[in-house]
């Protein structure tokens, strides 16, 4: 970790002036990835402004069409925990406690968990080539061990997954990202907020210089009737997704008037595919009906040696997460599967 | 409206001058003069003396170094000391009160919930966390949300043990 | 308050308020005024050599005290024997920043010493160091053509080689009725035990040094350091009396002891050195493993033909070795048998013991086999054992000591339940689970060695016992406590134990499940002699209460020395403390186990796992639902320490069965998973239902004390255990550990 200097922003407009000086500037919002990756020396600042003690979006508010805003410096556990975020939108609050562990969760705010670098292990070693953290040096994941990487949209240039869970739901839900910068304020929209690798693995988002992320304003559909977040991996808590899975589902008896899945651990973003949710409205909620969206979804996705049984993981996993919607009251601590 | 800064001046490192930190430990104030880059953690055990907070893998892997800040479990290691200025930290040295062990302090020992003892300092204040928190009600709950707190001697089963034995007579009170 | 006698009750830990309030002191946690940090720079090559190593950023940082690396550290002692230590096997041990030679991954090249831990760390970073690569070989499967047989050497005594072939295997082997085999692969596993290795050396001046260490043998340091950097034994203490796990990682010094002490005696201050997780990665481990098996057994399940093949991974400059092949001829009596045993050497550490060496290895392929052999017989797996069911070890002719395996496998199976279990595989079923029950049997030697102890009464009448020992949360502390209250006749509040310390009576490293057998016996032994010491001097007192008696007419109770026909006939120790001048009275005792008798048997443990696994049938993650353990590990002095021991191995169990492996890139000759967040160690969330019996077990043989240890017993037999249950959920059998969820889809 280098040394450097520490600001303490008082409001959005202070922080964002600070990222205009002639240096490497970073927010520090919970911190709980910038530190970690600054102590591997993997990233470096100059500055850090931290953002913690601004006191504009720090709260839950309700949105005039029925939607909810979520403050961008709201802990992801305070979020999770919300009276209107569990009764509206408790496939959010299932992907969120899904994530990391109750402390980490209690530091890190909501903006932050969309900032997430990948935890691709060649990534996080220094001393091996890594496009995504020094562009043009190569890829060690692809010639190496593939366990947890990407099964879609990847390239020769990147297959690193994006880590986070609670962007799985929020994909799922079609959430919209405000964000403040020096050029004023702007919504991304979701889906369009983080970037698949191309040829510049390195960005992982569209923000640009200098923005800061205020808020997630979630629309007011939040499927808190049938819904189901599902996470696959190597231990049963603390472990980043081999596979997760979420699923809003509309029903009107046992026909789907709509349908959200969103997986996770599977791409350099929340992966969605219109296609399959459009493939399913109409249709029974039924096991057969289920498998053939999953097929739409993972079509195209390709395995390496050591990470092939994702593809067919990812179908099964979508499948059963669309069954445990259906009976949302019987899921287990953890998004561990349920029968 | 920005806060003092000191000059900016990228790769010297002799430039950067201590920053007074003013925490409450364990109910006591202490004052600590840290550069930036000093985690809670190390502020903690380095700068304040308090060794009873453990560091296991020094980036949010493990849960040896949980604190209680402000009443809420979190991570000393992936926090730095200047962020916290002004907080109210429990470390484990903070736990017993007027030398009377905490109930889950009493529960660890009777359960043998520790073998080694270096995962436990973050267990036990991982634990004051949780029951805080109110959200766990099974052992398959408490299971989960304990699981940011790893124990290599393999005691686990003592401590879930050890932590809803408490959680049971705070139940009953 | 404990009553008396103490052996045999579950006594709490005694250091367990100092756990638990934070108090407890481990070798980083002595901030002792104007101390320097350490921090460790390793190679990121393979293999070659440093050609330039420039440190001129780094020591250029006001309040940098040090670089040190191979080009300015002091001259050391020269010969590689000068290294060694206890647990060194046969070859030329490391020496850190030896030379410009590099000869793994991770190799530790030099060492920035700083007055704060952050910068020590930063200006690591600034060191700039450029090498010349050599091409590196680092996968064992795919060097296996060059495995040889191992060298032998002073480790290799406690570890014997595989037993000479018997009968003709081949011959037997094709002509049995039921045959099994099996190839089995384990990867390398790192012991991360949850403290970062440390080492705090306090510089005292006139080349005196206290030297807190994380280490399982304070003495094992202490030799190490004073060899190497030529001091005075007696000016090297060593303490380590909390030790935040070490599960083998601890037997031998490790290299933070030697740059911390390297360090302070060359800019004559304190120094701590700390290794980071990573880093933790850079020294033994565990090695990969390639067995296979090949079982042949006649029409009544009685195994007749035994191979047992193994190739395993040791470094360029050392032998390690393990006991994986020997085991299954020790518990199962075919007239046919040949078991053999080979090294691959690549570019890696040497690997190191890790909680159960050799045996959690091997059993997994003899009893993952027995379990393929009973469905293949149509006989139940714990049937089949019981019908090779051994009193003697028919692999060197001769008894065990003794062995109540039998014992472990009725009781375990009835509390348990295997009655229930379905013979057919996928026939069990809880909702979409797959349920499946396994089981397997265990088998660990009873070592011991030789080691000292001190006692003494002091005025207050209170015992003290001293010895070097660790405990690295075995309970060490508390049942050597015990014993010695016990031999007194005091409770153990009136017992105070000393260790961690090399200043204190010899005591061998602390592993292999021989920690109580060994200190235990010398604790014994040195109480039993201050009995007589505190007798002799009772009769001699003046008014004679006890003249002309004999020791066999009084017993020690109470803190007293009691006439047995007369219970209010007694002095107590204060007064003979009183007789003797006020003068405390002392013993130191060597105790040296009666090899003569003890080589006409074989002395080990044994246990046997009974695991049930509910398996998801579509997404195929796997659950150990419930799982018990039966042991039979001679006397247990103390219950709830040593059923902690053995939950403790079999958390291990279901870690090394299903969870935890280093990831090894044999392209960039590394380890990819360097930390806890991506090397699995079992969470709360993984471990369920977990049940441990002692059987009873009398052993007069063994030692004084009928000990038999039970620090790896609980991982050998569970492994397995857990493979066959898989099998029998989903009637796939894996066999490489850990075994991935995503096989079973």
């Amino acid at each position: 970790m280098n040394n450097f200097n520490y600001l303490r922003a008082s409001d959005v407009q202070d922080a964002i002036s600070q990222s205009a000086r002639e240096a490497d500037v970073k927010y520090l919002a919970g911190g709980t990835n910038l530190i970690d990756l600054m102590k591997y020396n993997l990233t470096r600042a100059d500055i850090l402004v931290d953002i913690n003690r601004i006191s504009d979006h720090r709260e839950i508010t309700e949105l005039p069409d029925g939607g909810l805003r979520l403050g961008a410096f709201v802990k992801n556990a305070a979020t999770a925990w919300n009276h209107l975020v569990e009764e509206h939108y408790p496939l959010l609050s299932k992907a969120i406690l899904a994530g990391a562990s109750a402390q980490i969760r209690n530091m890190a705010t909501n903006g932050g968990n969309l900032l997430q670098r990948t935890r691709c292990y060649y990534f996080y070693d220094a001393n091996v080539p890594c496009n995504k953290r020094e562009p043009g040096s190569g890829c060690s994941a692809i010639t190496g061990y593939q366990r947890i990487m990407a099964i879609l949209g990847t390239t020769e240039h990147c297959i690193a997954v994006f880590p986070s869970d609670m962007c799985v739901a929020l994909a799922a839900l079609d959430a919209v990202v405000q964000v403040e910068g020096p050029q004023g304020m702007r919504s991304i929209h979701f889906a369009d907020f983080h970037r698949l690798p191309g040829d510049t693995p390195h960005i992982d988002n569209n923000l640009k210089p200098g923005e800061i992320i205020t808020g997630i304003d979630l629309p007011a559909k939040g499927f808190s009737k049938n819904y189901s977040y599902l996470k696959l991996r190597d231990r049963n808590s603390y472990a980043f997704a081999l596979v997760s899975v979420a699923t809003g589902l509309e029903l009107d008896g046992e026909t789907i008037t709509d349908a959200r899945i969103a997986l996770g651990g599977v791409a350099h973003k929340p992966w969605r595919v219109a296609a399959a949710e459009d493939f399913l409205k109409g249709k029974t909620a039924s096991g057969e009906n289920f498998r053939q969206a999953a097929e739409i979804i993972v079509q195209g996705a390709v395995g390496y040696e050591h990470n092939a049984f994702k593809i067919e993981l990812a179908k099964r996993a979508i499948v059963r997460n669309c069954m445990m919607a259906l009976h949302p009251e019987s899921q287990l601590p953890g998004a561990q599967p349920s029968a | 409206m920005t806060t003092d800064y000191p000059d900016m001046q990228a790769e010297t490192v002799e430039n950067f001058t201590p920053q007074k930190v003013t925490l409450t430990v364990n109910q006591k104030p202490v004052e600590l003069e840290v550069l930036p880059w000093v985690s809670l953690l190390d502020g903690l055990r380095d700068y304040a003396g308090l060794t009873g907070t453990k560091k296991g893998c020094d980036h949010g892997q493990c849960g040896a170094c949980t604190v209680l800040c402000d009443g809420e479990r979190i991570l000393s290691c992936l926090t730095l000391a200047v962020m916290n200025d002004g907080s109210e930290i429990t470390t484990i040295e903070g736990i017993a009160q007027e030398g009377e062990l905490h109930p889950l302090q009493k529960a660890f020992i009777e359960h043998d919930a520790f073998q080694c003892g270096y995962c436990t300092p973050g267990q036990i204040c991982s634990a004051i966390g949780m029951l805080n928190e109110g959200k766990a009600k099974s052992r398959e709950e408490v299971k989960e949300l304990m699981s940011g707190n790893l124990c290599r001697c393999g005691a686990n089963t003592n401590i879930i043990d050890a932590i809803m034995e408490v959680k049971n007579q705070l139940a009953h009170e | 308050m404990s009553t008396i006698p103490s052996i045999g009750q579950s006594v709490s830990r005694l250091e367990g308020k100092l756990k638990v309030t934070g108090t407890a002191k481990y070798a980083g946690d002595y901030q002792v005024p104007g101390l320097l940090y350490g921090y460790v720079i390793n190679s990121i090559i393979t293999k070659g050599k440093i050609i330039r190593f420039d440190t001129s950023k780094a020591t250029a940082l006001p309040g940098v005290i040090a670089v040190f690396n191979h080009t300015n550290r002091p001259s050391l002692a020269w010969f590689s024997m000068q290294y060694t230590d206890m647990d060194a096997p046969p070859g030329s041990p490391f020496r850190p920043l030896r030379d410009e030679e590099i000869l793994y991954n991770g190799q530790p090249i030099g060492l920035v010493v700083a007055e704060t831990f952050e910068l020590a760390r930063y200006a690591a970073t600034l060191v700039e160091v450029e090498y010349e690569t050599e091409a590196f070989e680092t996968d064992l499967r795919n060097n296996a053509s060059e495995a040889r047989s191992p060298k032998m050497g002073m480790a290799t005594m406690l570890k014997p080689l595989p037993p000479r072939p018997k009968g003709n295997f081949e011959k037997a082997f094709e002509q049995s009725f039921a045959q099994s085999s099996g190839e089995y692969y384990h990867g390398t596993e790192h012991h991360n035990p949850l403290e970062l290795f440390a080492t705090t050396t306090i510089y005292e001046g006139k080349g005196k040094l206290t030297i807190y260490d994380k280490t399982q043998g304070t003495i094992n340091s202490q030799l190490y350091v004073a060899n190497i950097f030529g001091l005075k034994y007696k000016n090297v203490r060593v303490i380590a009396p909390y030790v935040g796990g070490a599960f083998g990682s601890g037997l031998r010094p490790q290299y933070q002891l030697f740059l911390s002490v390297m360090a302070a005696l060359e800019l004559k201050r304190s120094v701590l050195v700390t290794l980071d997780r990573s880093q933790m990665f850079t020294f033994g481990h565990r090695p990969p493993t390639i067995q296979s098996t090949r079982f042949g057994a006649d029409e009544n399940g009685k195994v007749t033909a035994l191979n047992h093949a193994a190739i395993a991974e040791t470094s360029r400059f050392e032998d390690y070795t393990e006991v994986v092949v020997n085991w299954s001829h020790m518990l199962y009596p075919a007239e046919n048998t040949l078991m053999q045993y080979k090294l691959v050497e690549l570019d890696v550490f040497t690997p190191l013991d890790m909680r159960a060496p050799g045996g959690s290895t091997g059993l997994h392929a003899i009893e993952s086999t027995m379990d393929d052999l009973s469905y293949k017989l149509k006989i139940d797996p714990l049937e089949l054992r019981l019908i090779n069911y051994s009193d003697t070890d028919v692999s060197l002719n001769r008894p065990y000591s003794s062995k109540e395996l039998r014992q472990c496998y009725l009781h375990g199976a009835e509390k348990f339940g295997w009655k229930n279990r379905n013979p057919e595989p996928r026939s069990m079923r809880n909702g979409n689970k797959l349920v499946g029950y396994g089981m397997a049997t265990g088998i660990w030697e009873a070592n011991s060695l030789p080691a000292r102890a001190e006692a003494i009464i002091t005025r207050d009448g209170k015992l003290h016992v001293n010895s070097a020992v660790t405990d690295i949360g075995t309970g060490t502390l508390t049942v050597m406590s015990q014993i010695a209250a016990d031999e007194l006749g005091l409770r153990v509040e009136d017992v105070t134990f000393s260790y961690g310390d090399s200043q204190k009576p010899f005591a061998p490293i602390q592993g292999g499940s021989f920690t109580v057998s060994t200190v235990g016996s010398a604790i014994k032994a040195a109480g039993s002699a201050l009995r007589k010491k505190l007798f002799k001097i009772a009769v001699s007192m003046e008014g004679a209460l006890l003249k002309g008696l004999e020791i066999e007419d009084v017993r020690f109770e109470n803190g007293c020395i009691v006439l047995k026909t007369d219970p209010f006939t007694f002095i107590s120790f204060t007064d003979i403390i009183e007789a003797n001048g006020g003068t405390p009275v002392k013993v130191i005792k060597f105790s040296v186990p009666n090899l003569l008798k003890l080589k006409k048997y074989s002395r080990a443990t044994h246990a046997a796992a009974f695991v049930e696994v509910e398996v998801d049938e579509e997404l195929g993650i796997i659950n150990v639902t419930r799982a018990l353990t039966a042991v039979a590990a001679g006397r247990i002095i103390n219950p709830k320490t040593a059923r902690s021991q053995i939950l403790g191995g079999m958390v291990w169990s279901i870690s090394k069965a299903l969870r935890e492996e280093t990831i090894n890139d044999s392209l960039l000759g590394k380890y990819m998973n360097q930390n806890l967040s991506e090397y699995h160690i079992p969470v709360h969330a993984d471990i369920h239902d977990l049940d441990v019996i002692f059987v009873e077990e009398k052993d007069d043989i063994v030692n004084e004390l009928g000990t038999k240890g039970v620090g790896e017993i609980g991982l050998v037999g569970m492994p397995p255990a857990i493979a066959n249950a898989v099998y029998h959920a989903t009637g796939k059998r894996i066999n490489q550990f850990p075994i991935h969820f995503d096989y079973l889809l």
